[in-house]
C-alpha cells in the first residue's frame, strides 16, 4: 500500500507544480497580486510531496520491498544499508525522482530566501521552476516510475551493480545534481528577465550566489566522480573523456563563463545579452548532461538500457526547453541588451576572451560526444571519438586563459592602464621561467612536465603577488571581501590543479606484470613483492585479496591489500589499493590469475607510481571552496532600496578608448 | 571609420580568425580521432580495410581464451553469426570480459590477427552496447541472432 502512497504524493506534487506554473506567470501578466501570491505557497507544498515519495522509496529499500520492481531491481537481503539508501540513486527511476527532490530544495531555499526581490520578477522565477519540474514530474510519472510493482514478488531482489558500491558513490551523483539543478535557478532569472524585458543590476547581484553556489555543487561531483573512477575502477586514470564525464564537464564549462560574465554584468551592466544566454546554454547543457547519462542513446560506463517512449519524451522535452528559451531569447534579447562600452584591455575584455575561450571548450566537448549519435544519424557507421581528441584540443583552447589568468584582478573597469601589467608579466614571468628550469633537472626532460611547472608557477605567483598587493595597499578588515577571496582561492586551485594534471601525466610509470608469489617488480623506483593471495570476505562478497609489500631501496613503504571482488549474482569488481601520498600515489590492482584454477599462483598486477595525481582533486576542492566562499558574500544579500529600483535605461556611454 | 567602428572591426575580425583556426583543429583532431566499428564478419567482408586503427565488436567465442606461459599476452576469438577473427592482446582484460560476452577491442589488424590495444566489456553483464548490437544487426539483416545475448534489460 505504502508505495502506491508515494505514487500518489508525486501526482499531488505535479498538480501543486501545475499551479506554481501556470497561475504565477498569469498573474505577471495580468498585474494580478493573488494569482502571483500563489507561487510560494505551491512551491513548498509540492516540495513537502516529492520529499514524502522520496521518504517512501528509501523507506521501501530499507524494509526489503521487493514487490517494488525498482527495489528488486536494484538492492538485496545481503546489501548493507548505506548502500540501500545509495541504490535509491543506483538507476534511472530513483535518479530523477532525486533530481526533481533537488530542484524542489533549490526553489524552497529560494522562495525563502529573496524577499527583497520584486514580487513581479519572484512570480515568474518561481513559475519558471515550476514548469521544469512539471516535465520532469511527467518524465517520472509516465515513462519512469519509480513504484511500479513486480507480482508476484520475489524472495530476494537482483543487486545493486557493484561498481556502484563504494563511499565515492553515495554521495558523488546528489552533489553532481545539486549542481547541475542549480543553473535553474540562473535559467529562471534569464527567463523571468526575458519575459519581464529588463535586467536590473541587482537582479544578477541576486542570482549571482545562487549560480556560484551551484557551480562549486558541480566542481564538487566532478570531483568525486573523478576520485572515485580512479579509486574503483583500477585503471589509475583519473579522466577518461567518457560521454557521461563531458556531460557533467560542459555545463561545468559554461558555469565558469556564467559566473565570470555575471560579474560583469552585475558590476559595469555590460555583457547583459551575453550572460543571458550563458545561463540558457548552462541550464541546456545541464539537462542533457541529466539525460545523457541515463538514457542509453551513448554507448558508456554510465549507460543503461532504456525504453523507446523515454527517448521520445526526452527529446520533445529538450527541445521545449532549448528551443522555447532561445525563441525567447531572439525575441526579447534586444530589449535587454546594452551596457558600457569598454577598451580593449580592461577586465571586461579579459573576462570575455575567457569566455569565448570556455564557451568554445564546451562547443567543443559536446561536438566530440554527439559526434557518434550524428554519424548514426546521417549513416557514417558507428564512430566514436578517442579520447586524443580532447586530448589535442582542450590544452590549447586552455593555453590562452591560463596566460592571461594572473592579469586577471590587476585589471580594470573600462579602462586598464598598462605598467601595472607589466610589473606582473615580468615577476611572474621570471618565477615561472626560474622554477622551469630548476624543475628540468628533476624530470628527465619530460617537456610537458617542465610546461605543468612554468604554468602553475606562472599563475599561483599572480596570485600570491595579488594577495601581497592587497594586503599592503588595503585597510584592515576590507583586504579579502568573500567575493575576492572565492575569486583568489579558485584561480589558486587552477595552479594546484596544473601541477597535478601535468606531472601526473608526464612521470606516471605504468606497468601490467606477470607475477608469482615472492616475486618483485621495480616500478619508479619502488620495488614491488607480490606475496601471493588470500581469502577474505565483506558484507556481501567474498574476495581475493593479494599482499603487495613496497619497499623503496629496502625500507618499507607499506603493505597493500588489492582485491577481486565477487558479488551476489557473481558480478566481478576490482577494488584496487592505493598508498596516498603529497607527491606520489602508489596504486596496486589485481588484474586475474593466470590460471582460473590456482588461484594461489601467478596473477596479473597493475603496479602505477603516479607522482603528484592528488594535486588534481586537491586543485578541483580549492575551486569549489572558491565558488562556496564567493557565494557567501553579504554583499549578495544586503538589500539595496536605492538600487533595487533603478532600472539600467541608460544609453550606452562611449569609453574614451 | 570612427574610433569606436574601427575598435569593433578588429574585435569581428579577431573572432572571425579565432573561428577559423578553431573550426580548422577542431576537423582535424576528428579526423585523427574517429574510430569506426566494425564486426567480424564485416572485417573479413574488407569494410574496415581502409582504417588503419578501429574497433572490433563482437562476442567472444566459448573456450578460445588462450594465455600465454610466461607473460600476459592473451589470445581469444571474436565471433558474430558469421564470422570470426583471432585477437591478442597484451595487458590485463576487464572485470566482465568472460566467454559468451560481448566486448569491443581498439587496435589494427596485424595479417589476419587483430591486435588489440585495448579491450572493453559491458559493465552490465546481461545488457549489450546498443552500437554494437545495431552493428551487428546491420551485418546479418535478416539472418537470427542469438536471442540470449539481444536482450535489452537484465534478466530477474
Amino acid at each position: 500500500m505504502t508505495p502506491e502512497l508515494g505514487q500518489l504524493a508525486l501526482i499531488l506534487a505535479l498538480m501543486l507544480a501545475l499551479a506554481q506554473s501556470i497561475l504565477p506567470l498569469l498573474g505577471a501578466w495580468r498585474g494580478n497580486r493573488a494569482l502571483m501570491a500563489v507561487a510560494r505557497p505551491a512551491a513548498s507544498g509540492q516540495a513537502v510531496f516529492v520529499a514524502l515519495a522520496f521518504a517512501i522509496l528509501v523507506w521501501a529499500f530499507l524494509h526489503f520491498d521487493f514487490s517494488v520492481q525498482y527495489v528488486a531491481d536494484n538492492s538485496n537481503l545481503q546489501l548493507p544499508w548505506y548502500y540501500r539508501i545509495a541504490a535509491v540513486w543506483g538507476a534511472h527511476e530513483g535518479s530523477m525522482l532525486l533530481w526533481v527532490l533537488i530542484l524542489n530544495v533549490w526553489t524552497v531555499a529560494l522562495a525563502l530566501f529573496s524577499r527583497q526581490l520584486p514580487e513581479v520578477f519572484l512570480a515568474r522565477v518561481l513559475s519558471v521552476l515550476g514548469i521544469i519540474s512539471v516535465g520532469f514530474l511527467c518524465f517520472i510519472l509516465f515513462t519512469s516510475n519509480p513504484f511500479g510493482r513486480l507480482l508476484p514478488m520475489p524472495a530476494d531482489g537482483a543487486d545493486l551493480n557493484p561498481v556502484l558500491q563504494d563511499p565515492g558513490m553515495t554521495f558523488h551523483p546528489p552533489v553532481l545534481y545539486m549542481g547541475y539543478v542549480g543553473f535553474s535557478v540562473a535559467f529562471a532569472f534569464s527567463i523571468a528577465a526575458l519575459l519581464g524585458g529588463s535586467m536590473e543590476q541587482a537582479w544578477v547581484r541576486w542570482a549571482r550566489p545562487w549560480t556560484n553556489a551551484a557551480w562549486a555543487f558541480l566542481s564538487c561531483g566532478i570531483v568525486a566522480g573523478s576520485w572515485w573512477a580512479y579509486a574503483e575502477l583500477g585503471w589509475g586514470g583519473w579522466w577518461f573523456w567518457d560521454p557521461v564525464e563531458n556531460a557533467s564537464f560542459m555545463p561545468w564549462l559554461v558555469g565558469v563563463a556564467l559566473i565570470h560574465a555575471q560579474a560583469v554584468t552585475e558590476k559595469r551592466g555590460s555583457l547583459r545579452a551575453w550572460t543571458i544566454l550563458l545561463s540558457l546554454f548552462a541550464f541546456s547543457l545541464s539537462l542533457l548532461g541529466t539525460f545523457l547519462v541515463r538514457s542509453g542513446i551513448l554507448t558508456s560506463v554510465h549507460a543503461f538500457a532504456s525504453d523507446p517512449r523515454r527517448g521520445t519524451y526526452i527529446l520533445c522535452f529538450l527541445a521545449f526547453v532549448v528551443g522555447g528559451s532561445l525563441l525567447l531569447y531572439a525575441l526579447r534579447a534586444p530589449k535587454v541588451a546594452g551596457g558600457k562600452a569598454f577598451a580593449l584591455i580592461s577586465r571586461e575584455s579579459a573576462i570575455l576572451i575567457g569566455n569565448l575561450m570556455f564557451t568554445v571548450a564546451a562547443a567543443m566537448v559536446l561536438l566530440g560526444t554527439l559526434f557518434p549519435l550524428l554519424g548514426d544519424a546521417l549513416n557514417l557507421g558507428k564512430i566514436s571519438v578517442g579520447p586524443p581528441y580532447f586530448g589535442l584540443l582542450f590544452p590549447l583552447l586552455m593555453l590562452p586563459v591560463v596566460l592571461l589568468l594572473p592579469f586577471g584582478p590587476y585589471l580594470r573597469w573600462g579602462k586598464s592602464d598598462v605598467p601595472a601589467l607589466k610589473q606582473v608579466l615580468v615577476r611572474a614571468g621570471m618565477a615561472a621561467a626560474a622554477c622551469a628550469i630548476i624543475a628540468a633537472f628533476f624530470v628527465e626532460g619530460q617537456l610537458k612536465a617542465i610546461a605543468g611547472v612554468a604554468c602553475a608557477v606562472w599563475v599561483g605567483v599572480g596570485v600570491v603577488l595579488y594577495i601581497v598587493k592587497r594586503w599592503r595597499e588595503m585597510p584592515r578588515g576590507r583586504r579579502y571581501p568573500a567575493e575576492m577571496a572565492g575569486m583568489l582561492l579558485a584561480h589558486f586551485g587552477v595552479a594546484i590543479f596544473l601541477i597535478g594534471v601535468l606531472l601526473s601525466e608526464s612521470l606516471s610509470v605504468t606497468r601490467d606484470v606477470r607475477m608469482s608469489p615472492g616475486q618483485v617488480a621495480a616500478v619508479g623506483g619502488y620495488e614491488f613483492r607480490f606475496d601471493g593471495v588470500t581469502q577474505t570476505t565483506g558484507p556481501n562478497w567474498v574476495a581475493e585479496q593479494g599482499v603487495v609489500t613496497v619497499t623503496r631501496k629496502g625500507a618499507p613503504i607499506a603493505v597493500m591489500h588489492p582485491q577481486k571482488r565477487t558479488y551476489t549474482h557473481e558480478r566481478v569488481q576490482t577494488a584496487s589499493a592505493v598508498d596516498p601520498g603529497i607527491t606520489r600515489d602508489l596504486y596496486v590492482a589485481l588484474g586475474e590469475p593466470m590460471d582460473a584454477n590456482h588461484v594461489e599462483g601467478a596473477w596479473a598486477l597493475r603496479l602505477y607510481t603516479k607522482p603528484f595525481i592528488r594535486w588534481i582533486w586537491g586543485g578541483g576542492l580549492f575551486m569549489m571552496l572558491g565558488g562556496f566562499v564567493s557565494a557567501a558574500d553579504r554583499r549578495f544579500r544586503v538589500k539595496r532600496d536605492a538600487e533595487a529600483t533603478q532600472t539600467i535605461t541608460t544609453p550606452v556611454q562611449e569609453s574614451q578608448a | 571609420m570612427n574610433p569606436t567602428r574601427q575598435r569593433r572591426l578588429t574585435i569581428i575580425i579577431a573572432v572571425l580568425a579565432a573561428v577559423i583556426v578553431a573550426s580548422a583543429l577542431v576537423v582535424y583532431a576528428l579526423q585523427q580521432n574517429m574510430n569506426y566499428l566494425f564486426t567480424p564478419s564485416q572485417v573479413q567482408g574488407g569494410e574496415a580495410a581502409r582504417y588503419k586503427t578501429f574497433r572490433l565488436g563482437g562476442m567472444v567465442k566459448a573456450g578460445s581464451i588462450q594465455r600465454s606461459n610466461d607473460s600476459l599476452k592473451v589470445t581469444f576469438t571474436v565471433v558474430d553469426a558469421s564470422g570470426d577473427m583471432p585477437v591478442e592482446y597484451n595487458g590485463i582484460l576487464p572485470d566482465l570480459f568472460r566467454e559468451n560476452q560481448s566486448v569491443i577491442a581498439t587496435g589494427h589488424m596485424d595479417g589476419a590477427r587483430f591486435v588489440a590495444t585495448e579491450v572493453l566489456a559491458k559493465h552490465d553483464e546481461t545488457y549489450m552496447p546498443k552500437e554494437l548490437k545495431d552493428a551487428m544487426a546491420k551485418a546479418h539483416s535478416g539472418k537470427h541472432i542469438d536471442e540470449t545475448v539481444n536482450q535489452d534489460k537484465p534478466s530477474p
